[in-house]
């Protein structure tokens, strides 16, 4: 274990021993213009992986996982979800969007839709389910992240961290097999950090795939199976989480690690 | 002792709200006389104003000639108003004009007709401003199969219609009548696809229902020609009904028009639609509404096959949609542009199809944000319609004018103008008030 690296084949030995690769990235590159924000990303991603993203602003932690579910599309090399390849075609998108549920820094919940409404919207609408089924599964969801007696609010009328759980609620709502999370917590006050963290912590243990970008390195010690550090596009090192924090074997991540410890 | 004597007393009279004459002289006070210059400007300002509020109530009413007398032709002896002009209002001349200027040149007999029309429209509007109202009925999948089929049929009706009428007059022979079982037929099947439509519409969703057989209804009582109705053609009509059937429909058809113009205009997937959308947008914005008018009344019959007659309503009532979607499309865009990106991500990363997205997201956000704006822009058209003057279309304004051109009466301009605007402000006034209460409504329950 004390071995692994970024390359390749060690994913892939890690691969075999937790089961299929559900996200693989093979040589991505991706540019804004003429600004080369992805270089060469090759990841692998096994089903009930755990994957925790950390990196310097900047270093295109963001574009990678928003390039897992099409909201930004890669240039070069080729990204599969669940066997599906990703491209321009409209029916695989659909299908991969379905499957790939997402929690954005800024929470994005719907601001003219009650929580409920929030929550249903896309099981009536892509998965066609009756409404009443709807808000049945809605509820269950909310229940999950404990706040059901919120439902017929507005999201304006919520907290931040109550926000943040009820995007943790809708995204889950589609019932899809990975969860992308977009530094969750970043926008939020201290206090209200830890509940959605605990109910990211819950998620994890049910078994469910993650990637993660966040800097909360008591989140990614405790439920990581793997850190990955980007820098300036680049995974720079990969492992998991004891040996990144406490060995760090590049510069940059030794570096990045002084300022994060610094900066709490 | 003492202090608790004193005690209750003062507690009293800081927890009790203070009296509301206090309140109100409290508020004089801060705003209207806080300091030596506002306490002179408020002055001045209330003399000015007592000044000409007495001043236009002795002229509008103490001072004001309500009737006139008639001679024996039935001409209007106005001597009492011209002697009483500049110190009283002639109201006689509405008395004797209003039917002229509401209704127009329609038979006056049947001004019932349009009468009804514009309590239609009246209640049109009411109808439609209780949000209440907008609820979806009941919707199966056959229902909505019915009103597709009914709508379709009647479309598919009038399009061979219009086909014979082409080939007709392309074999230069305009007047031809087509087989008489074949117009039967065709007939029958439009009057049928018609009913049926408004009753599936009707019952899926309500709303829809009631404009699509009001409108109906108005259009009966207009031109007549059945029920027993004398036909009245399009040239006679004039006045209040005119007016509010191109705004109506110039707002009703141009509002949709203007959100897909919108949503084309910021397309990236299809630049070619994106271009035409800037295209029209430009165009349109670019030049006068007259020569939009004067566009579709002199060019646009020279582009139809010959004996296709399209009515000048109509015509102007096309230039009104294509200028007004012009506008409301910028207002819209606006809408869209201001809506955070963050939304339309959550939407696609759950997995929303193009125009689920736009339908339950964006548009019912980024139209929020614009209702100012937008009801800005209806008023602007609803007085705008005044200009189908110039295409020999007598509107509310125009048939004023024409009131006035009657030679007894041409020296009361001042009163003719005053009713025409107290109509036009109450319109616009309604509009107004609506939608202040409608963003009222929207943002008590969300807030961001
Ligand atoms: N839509 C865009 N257009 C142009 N440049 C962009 C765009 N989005 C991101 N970038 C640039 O790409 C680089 C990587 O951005 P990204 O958001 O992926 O970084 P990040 O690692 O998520 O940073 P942070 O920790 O600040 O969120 C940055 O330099 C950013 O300025
Ligand atoms: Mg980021």
């Amino acid at each position: 274990m004390n071995q692994i690296t970024a390359d390749a084949p060690m994913d892939t030995l890690r691969d075999i021993s937790r089961g299929k690769p559900v996200i693989v990235l093979d040589k991505v590159n991706k540019w804004f213009g003429s600004l080369h924000v992805l270089r060469d990303i090759s990841l692998s991603i096994s089903e009930r992986e755990r994957v925790v993203v950390c990196g310097p602003s900047g270093s295109g932690k963001s574009t990678m996982i928003r390039c897992i579910n099409r909201l930004e599309s890669h240039q070069e090399g080729r990204i599969l979800v669940e066997g599906t390849e990703l491209t321009d075609d409209l029916r695989s998108l659909d299908t991969i969007r379905r499957e790939v549920g997402m929690v954005f820094q800024s929470f994005n919940l719907f601001p003219h839709l009650t929580i409920l409404e929030n929550c249903t919207l896309a099981p009536i609408w892509v998965r066609k389910m009756p409404r009443a089924a709807a808000e049945e599964l809605a509820m269950s969801y909310l229940e999950r992240v404990k706040i059901p007696e919120q439902a017929k609010k507005y999201p304006g009328q919520l907290s931040g961290g109550q926000q943040q759980r009820v995007a943790i609620a809708r995204a889950l709502c589609m019932k899809p097999k990975i969860m992308l999370f977009d530094e969750p917590t970043s926008a939020l006050d201290p206090e209200m950090i830890k509940e959605v963290l605990d109910t990211m912590i819950t998620l994890a243990e049910s078994g469910m795939t993650m990637v993660c970008v966040t800097h909360e390195m008591g989140f990614a010690r405790q439920v990581a199976d793997r850190v990955v550090f980007m820098d300036r596009g680049e995974i720079v090192e990969s492992g998991p989480p004891h040996r990144m924090f406490e060995s760090p074997q590049t510069e940059r991540l030794q570096l990045f690690l002084s300022q994060i410890l610094r900066g709490h | 002792m003492s202090t608790t004597l004193s005690n209750p007393s003062s507690t009293q009279a800081q927890s009790a709200p203070p009296p509301f004459t206090t309140r109100a002289g409290a508020w004089l006070k801060a705003n209207l006389f806080n300091s030596w210059l506002s306490t002179a400007t408020t002055l001045a300002l209330l003399y000015v104003i007592v000044r000409s509020l007495l001043a236009f109530v002795d002229w509008a009413f103490i001072h004001a000639v309500w009737s006139v007398p008639y001679s024996a032709q039935g001409i209007a002896d106005t001597t009492v108003c011209h002697n009483v002009k500049g110190d009283g209002a002639c109201w006689a001349i509405i008395a004797d004009k209003y039917r002229l200027i509401l209704f127009g040149r329609f038979p006056y007999d049947e001004q019932w007709r349009p009468a009804i029309v514009v309590f239609l429209f009246i209640g049109l509007y009411v109808c439609s401003a209780i949000r209440k109202f907008w609820g979806k009925g009941i919707a199966t999948k056959p229902i909505i199969l019915v009103a597709v089929m009914a709508a379709l049929a009647t479309l598919v009706d009038d399009a061979l219609f219009l086909l014979i009428d082409i080939v007709a007059s392309l074999v230069g022979r305009p007047y031809t009548q087509p087989p008489a079982v074949l117009s039967a037929v065709l007939g029958y099947i439009d009057l049928t696809g018609r009913y049926v439509f408004m009753v599936a519409t009707t019952i899926i969703w309500p709303m829809v229902g009631v404009w699509v057989i009001t409108l109906a209804a108005i259009g009966v009582l207009m031109s007549g020609g059945v029920f027993g109705l004398s036909a009245v053609p399009v040239d006679y009509w004039g006045g209040l009904p005119i007016t509010l059937i191109l705004a109506t429909f110039g707002i009703a058809i141009a509002f949709p028009l203007s959100i897909l113009i919108a949503l084309g205009r910021r397309s990236t997937k299809m630049p070619a639609v994106k271009m035409l959308c800037v295209l029209y947008v430009e165009l349109i914005r670019g030049v006068p509404l007259i020569s939009v008018l004067f566009m579709a009344s002199v060019m646009f019959p020279l582009f139809m096959p010959p004996g296709i007659n399209v009515d000048k309503l109509l015509r102007a009532q096309i230039a009104v949609i294509l200028f007004a979607a012009a506008y409301l499309a910028e207002v819209v865009r606006g809408g869209l542009q201001a809506l955070p990106k963050g939304q339309t991500e959550a939407a696609d990363a759950l997995g929303l199809a193009y125009w689920q997205k736009t339908g339950l997201i964006i548009l019912p956000q980024a139209l929020r944000l614009v209702i100012p704006p937008l009801v800005n822009t209806f008023i602007g058209f609803f007085k705008d319609t005044s200009l189908v003057l110039i295409i020999g279309l007598f509107d509310l304004l125009t048939m004023g004018k024409i009131a006035l051109s009657d030679p007894p009466w041409q020296a009361f301009s001042t009163e003719v103008y005053i009713t025409l605007a107290i109509i036009y402000i109450m319109f616009c006034y309604a509009m107004s008030r609506y939608s202040r209460g409608l963003e009222r409504e929207l943002n008590s329950t969300q807030q961001r």
